[in-house]
């Protein structure tokens, strides 16, 4: 590698890894926690088998899960604006991001759900608790813990989709890597450079997935406390 | 307290599982409801404390009737507060502490402040000899150990009436007599309990009342004592006689 190339890549690091740090975080975590929420109520919805809203539940997962996520971004940022529904790039990105994986984790969530021992809610009628008690205190913690590695796994892939949100004009770590590469024209040593830092935000995730299992897995384990 | 349940019926699809029984529980009671496996005794111990639906019959609960067919939600919720299950298979809330399995019921059912839950879940867990175990989580508990566990966590809400839905025979031979002997202080102390079992020597030994159930329906019903030593029915008598020869064994 000559040492232009390497100047490159040492001038582009932070050029690149800030937007990453101010844009692909954030984008990642507010859509994460926005498609955790969707998804435990579209689950429960279903768990709980409310009629009617049960089928709208059905028809919002078939609907995502049946089309592209690229799509769905397009139909908000340049679809929407043409009937008169303008939304910023950055909102836009996390209102597509956290529909779409709210859709995959509800169905996460949902096996889990039905994973839990019905005994379980058995057991809590039998002293004296409702229904909604049982569900917030026994079923959902139990059903947390087995979708929890699932979970994970989805976090780690939406750090990398939210790279598609440059399509969108979302200035995130791949927009930030394109505009270096029109600049300097290095495409393999830049590209690999952005590859790498979305290789380090994903590693810290996988141990903080192994911790968070240790942690959570607290009354499986064996043995003395 | 009593308990009176009369002409419970209940099918599951075409199988008429429940033909009609009739049982009551006085006060002080221990029945034991014996019978060959698939003739409705848990089904039973179920309709009554509602985890199924009987297609008809009544409750009398402390000289309050309920239609069990048609009760209501929150009647439900009233009745399940003055008893207690032990299942077969404990259930304990498996995400949750010994102590707080006990505690559950009362803080979130019944709004007990918080350390007079922990008192109250303390004394019930010394009772069945769990206290040094309340930090364990239920995977950490042998299968006798989850069983006295769940008998404290039914303890600890005051029941009028414990029902016990063959708390023994998931137990390994050897664990089944610690839960046994918990049973048996219980009934020692006056606690009213309905157990549906295949523990000979704890129907004739502590129950004080006997029912005998098959095919859905009361074949004999009556004092423990006169059940085991003089038993009206033909097929009482053969059951009697089976159950000896295979202790004989």
């Amino acid at each position: 590698m000559d040492s232009r190339v390497v100047t490159i890549l040492i001038e582009s690091f932070p050029k690149i890894l800030i937007p990453g740090l101010v844009r692909t975080i954030p984008l990642t975590a507010i859509s994460f926690s926005l498609a955790m929420v969707i998804a435990v109520a579209v689950a429960l919805i279903q768990f709980a088998g409310i009629r009617g809203l049960r089928q709208l539940c059905r028809l919002y997962i078939w609907v995502i899960r049946g089309t592209p996520l690229l799509v769905q971004l397009f139909v908000v940022f340049f679809g929407l604006p043409h009937v008169g529904v303008v939304i910023d790039p950055f909102p836009a990105a996390v209102a597509v991001f956290s529909v779409n994986e709210g859709a995959y984790a509800a169905e996460i969530i949902r096996a889990a759900l039905e994973s839990v021992p019905a005994g379980q809610m058995e057991a809590g009628y039998c002293v004296g608790m409702s229904y909604l008690q049982i569900i917030r205190r026994v079923v959902l913690p139990q059903a947390m813990r087995t979708a929890f590695p699932s979970l994970a796994n989805s976090l780690i892939a939406m750090v990398k989709d939210t790279s598609l949100a440059s399509v969108v004009t979302v200035a995130e770590m791949m927009m930030a890597t394109k505009q270096l590469n029109a600049l300097y024209y290095e495409p393999l040593a830049l590209y690999l450079e952005t590859a790498f830092i979305y290789l380090m935000f994903c590693t810290v995730l996988t141990r903080l997935q192994s911790w968070g299992e240790k942690k959570l897995s607290a009354y499986e384990r064996k043995g003395a406390v | 307290m009593t308990l009176e349940v009369k002409a419970v019926t209940k099918r599951f699809g075409t199988l008429e599982v429940l033909k009609g029984i009739d049982l009551t529980v006085e006060q002080g009671d221990v029945v034991a409801i014996l019978g060959p496996s698939g003739s409705g005794k848990t089904t039973l111990l179920r309709c009554v404390n509602f985890l199924e639906r009987a297609d008809a019959g009544t409750l009398t609960f402390d000289g309050e009737d309920f239609d069990l067919a048609h009760i209501g939600k929150k009647d439900i919720l009233r009745l399940r507060k003055k008893t207690a299950f032990v299942f077969q298979n404990y259930n304990l809330f498996l995400n949750k502490t010994a102590l707080e399995n006990v505690t559950e019921g009362l803080v979130t059912a019944r709004r007990m402040p918080k350390e007079e839950a922990v008192a109250k879940a303390e004394r019930a867990l010394d009772r069945v000899g769990m206290l040094d175990r309340k930090n364990h989580y239920p995977s950490q508990l042998s299968g006798g150990q989850q069983q006295r566990v769940a008998i404290a966590r039914a303890l600890a809400t005051d029941p009028e009436i414990i029902y016990f839905d063959e708390p023994t025979s998931a137990l390994d031979p050897e664990l089944i007599g610690e839960v046994l002997s918990v049973m048996r202080a219980l009934a020692e102390e006056g606690m009213t309990m309905l157990v549906v079992t295949h523990e000979m020597n704890f129907a004739r030994n502590v129950s004080t009342k006997v029912i005998f159930m098959e095919d859905g329906v009361v074949l004999e019903s009556g004092p423990a004592r006169e059940f085991f030593e003089a038993p009206r029915e033909e097929r009482v008598k053969a059951f009697l006689r089976n159950i000896e020869r295979k202790e004989e064994k």
